[in-house]
């Protein structure tokens, strides 16, 4: 009986997500035959589930973003600054400008995505967080996961909600608007998540900043290849759900890969 | 009363750490039993961090490897990191964050209990700071808002990087004492320090003492 109830707790606590309540009364059982090891109180404590530990990255994150404001308010200002020099630089000539919109627009993203990604391990590694999350009994991908899911919040989002005003800025062509938000919807977060992936192969290195440009730009050229031109074809009145596809592609590829890859990388950076 | 098993807690299989070309320890084999209290000697740069990191996982040993209860860290990681609590040198603990939210998320990310937080951190000293910034504390109160975690957890293993750093001698004393409960009910804890562990009996004290070589790993 004893024999049992214990290795039915094991399977409960390595596979958290199979919810059995028959599972637990047994290891309630077994706790009340013995009770005497430290390391058994422990186990039953934690019966955490995936859920739970994402949303305390989570709000975590999203909390101390709204007490250091910076990490909020620069990368939108360096968007709004960058899109808002354009009409001046160029001159206001409506057919200029709704040519080159689609482009400035998704450039300015993939910088002040850029601009940002910094903060995402830099202090957490700077402070020892980096450390206790790694050390974790939760899986690493999980809380990383967690973690670019607040970036994207904080930095993905507010992008998203004022690009279309600032397309007004550049004349977009009306009929782009919905292709503007879709890329943009779609896109951002492959930046966050592929960014991640070079921030945390350089939160090691003293001053990574054009090692993690260099690293991140290339992987980021397709992303600005065929968002620009879907928001191009939509101009034209054409379909442009090919490259929407393309898009969604790209996304639903790195947030399956890039937890894993941004975990290992953080092992080795740490190392 | 410390339990008596016939697998040690952790132990150590002949680790060799070499660091920017220097040779910290070579074939360094350390078995660590429940109610062990190991202190970890030598002077500056002679691997102290370095042996508390591979035993905790955070980094690989150039050879060599670790066990828990017999099997390697790296197949067990989810079963040690539930059994282990590492406390570095850097404290781990948000300046953007109150000390009671640092305490909850610190605990809750081990998969420990958030109850009764305000009275653990009574037991360090910073009752009344717990809704105070963690960036507004002293050097020695923000440790303190990591130390808290020691009082609720439930992890047989400690491993203790310079504890006492920044802590005044109220503190030492009640930590040490702390140290002395928990290989009591059966833990181990693993540490170093640079003070003598006064309120502790020195037989109940393990030591493992690095020299700082001056070797090259590569000639």
């Amino acid at each position: 009986m004893t024999l049992k109830a214990q290795s039915a707790q094991k399977t409960e606590t390595s596979a958290a997500n199979i919810d059995s309540s028959v599972v637990r009364d047994i290891v309630i059982d077994s706790t009340a035959v013995e009770n005497s090891s430290v390391d058994n109180k422990a186990q039953l404590s934690q019966q955490f589930s995936y859920r739970h530990a994402f949303m305390l990255v989570l709000k975590r994150d999203l909390t101390i973003a709204m007490r250091h404001k910076d990490d909020i308010i620069n990368p939108l200002l360096f968007f709004v600054i960058v899109i808002t020099l354009f009409p001046l630089g160029i001159g206001p000539e409506a057919e200029t400008l709704s040519r080159i919109a689609p482009g400035i627009i998704w450039v300015a993203a993939l910088l002040a995505t850029l601009l940002s990604l910094d903060r995402l391990f830099k202090s957490d590694h700077l402070d020892g967080s980096l450390e206790q999350m790694l050390l974790s009994p939760h899986p690493i991908f999980l809380l990383v996961l967690a973690k670019i899911f607040a970036h994207w919040l904080i930095t993905g989002l507010p992008l998203i909600l004022i690009a279309p005003l600032l397309a007004v800025l550049l004349h977009l062509d009306e009929n782009s608007y919905t292709a503007l938000f879709l890329t943009l919807l779609l896109g951002t977060p492959v930046l966050s998540l592929l960014g991640a992936v070079g921030v945390a192969l350089t939160v090691g290195i003293k001053k990574g900043g054009v090692l993690l440009s260099l690293l991140v730009l290339p992987l980021y050229i397709p992303v600005l290849i065929f968002a620009t031109s879907a928001i191009d074809t939509a101009a034209l009145g054409l379909p442009y759900s090919g490259q929407l596809a393309i898009i969604a592609a790209l996304f639903f590829g790195s947030l399956t890969l890039a937890p894993f890859a941004v975990g290992a990388a953080l092992k080795v950076s740490t190392n | 009363m410390p339990k008596q098993t016939s697998t040690p807690l952790l132990s150590a299989i002949k680790l060799t750490c070499i660091r920017e070309e220097r040779l910290l320890f070579d074939e360094l084999s350390v078995e660590i039993n429940a109610g062990d209290i190991v202190q970890v000697e030598g002077p500056n740069g002679s691997g102290k961090t370095s042996l508390l990191r591979i035993l905790s996982g955070l980094s690989q040993p150039y050879d060599g490897q670790v066990d828990y209860k017999g099997q390697a860290i790296q197949r067990c990681r989810e079963d040690f990191h539930e059994n282990l609590l590492y406390f570095g040198h850097l404290a781990g603990v948000k300046g953007e964050m109150t000390a009671e939210e640092n305490l909850e998320f610190n605990l809750a990310l081990h998969g420990n209990k958030t109850t009764e937080t305000l009275a653990y951190l009574a037991k360090v000293n910073l009752a009344g700071f717990e809704d105070s910034l963690a960036s507004h504390l002293s050097a020695g109160q923000h440790r303190r808002i990591a130390l808290a975690r020691l009082y609720q957890s439930k992890a047989p293993i400690w491993i203790l990087d310079e504890p006492f750093t920044a802590i005044d001698k109220q503190g030492v004393a009640s930590l040490e004492k702390l140290f002395s409960a928990h290989a009591e009910r059966g833990g181990c804890v693993i540490l170093t320090t640079h003070q003598d562990l006064i309120s502790i009996k020195p037989e109940q004290i393990k030591k493992i003492t690095l020299d700082y070589s001056y070797d090259s790993a590569f000639d």
